[in-house]
């Protein structure tokens, strides 16, 4: 079976810092540099805001969160079944928000793109949102792990 | 949440823990309180203590700066370590707001 970790929980903004903790704490096995573990933090923190935000507009809802390790690369998803978006080119225009009034950056998924090294948004309007995210951790530090696994075995 | 310190035409408005859309809001309205009680020419936000930071953050900085403009102050950020330096940056926020150690 895949090994993976898959979180549910409600879209409370209490639970943004949780979530990014709980697969910061996840991350951890792939030996991640702090900033690596700082870069992670800040793009699930962003997706599930968004999630929180935009998906539900503030409106109770269910947010899941999966993270699977493929090798040197940790994988998320954040899942919302919330409101969707119309037009995803627009929302992940840098500085684009749907809600200017709110002081919200627009910086978003410029964050996620930037801090991860992969993102794909898929949406569909009225069903919700997976924001799919991808970090590959330095393979020097999985490899100097692996090292050292071997030395304690 | 936060903590300040009036010096002269100077307000240094320290911030800490962790700042996302969670905590975002009572830090706004914290702020606007003081920047409101204390007019000044600059506001000095101190996040030296500040452990976290997305881009609620920024987007806090960014109002704070169009406030303090439309006072004709200016805005400066002080003491931002690792990875809120890093969205700092990012994001652009030292073109717009001078940098303190």
């Amino acid at each position: 079976m895949r090994e993976y970790m898959q979180l549910h929980i409600s879209s409370d903004s209490r639970n943004e810092s949780f979530a990014r903790v709980v697969v910061a704490a996840y991350a951890a096995r792939l030996n991640p540099t702090v900033e690596e573990i700082a870069d992670i933090k800040t793009a699930v923190s962003e997706a599930v805001t968004n999630a929180i935000i935009h998906g539900y507009e503030q409106q109770p809802g269910q947010i899941v969160v999966e993270a699977c390790i493929e090798a040197d690369t940790l994988r998320v998803e954040v899942i919302d079944y919330g409101c969707g978006i119309d037009d995803v080119a627009r929302a992940m225009e840098p500085l684009y928000t749907s809600k200017p009034g709110g002081e919200r950056s627009g910086l978003g998924f410029t964050v996620m793109q930037s801090f991860m090294d992969e993102l794909e948004v898929l949406s569909t309007p009225g069903s919700g949102t997976r924001i799919k995210m991808a970090k590959r951790v330095a393979a020097r530090q999985t490899a100097e792990r692996e090292d050292e696994q071997e030395q304690l075995r | 949440m936060l903590t300040h310190m009036r010096q002269g035409k100077r307000l240094v408005i320290k911030l800490q823990g962790e700042i996302d859309h969670h905590t975002a809001a009572a830090i706004r309205d914290e702020m606007d309180t003081l920047i409101w009680r204390y007019p000044v020419e600059t506001l000095i936000v101190d996040v030296g203590n500040v452990t976290f930071m997305d881009s609620s953050g920024i987007g806090i900085l960014i109002g704070r700066y169009r406030i303090m403009s439309r006072m004709g102050g200016t805005l400066r950020v002080r003491g931002a370590r690792d990875q809120v330096d890093r969205i700092l940056e990012f994001a652009g926020i030292y073109k717009i707001c001078q940098k303190e150690a």
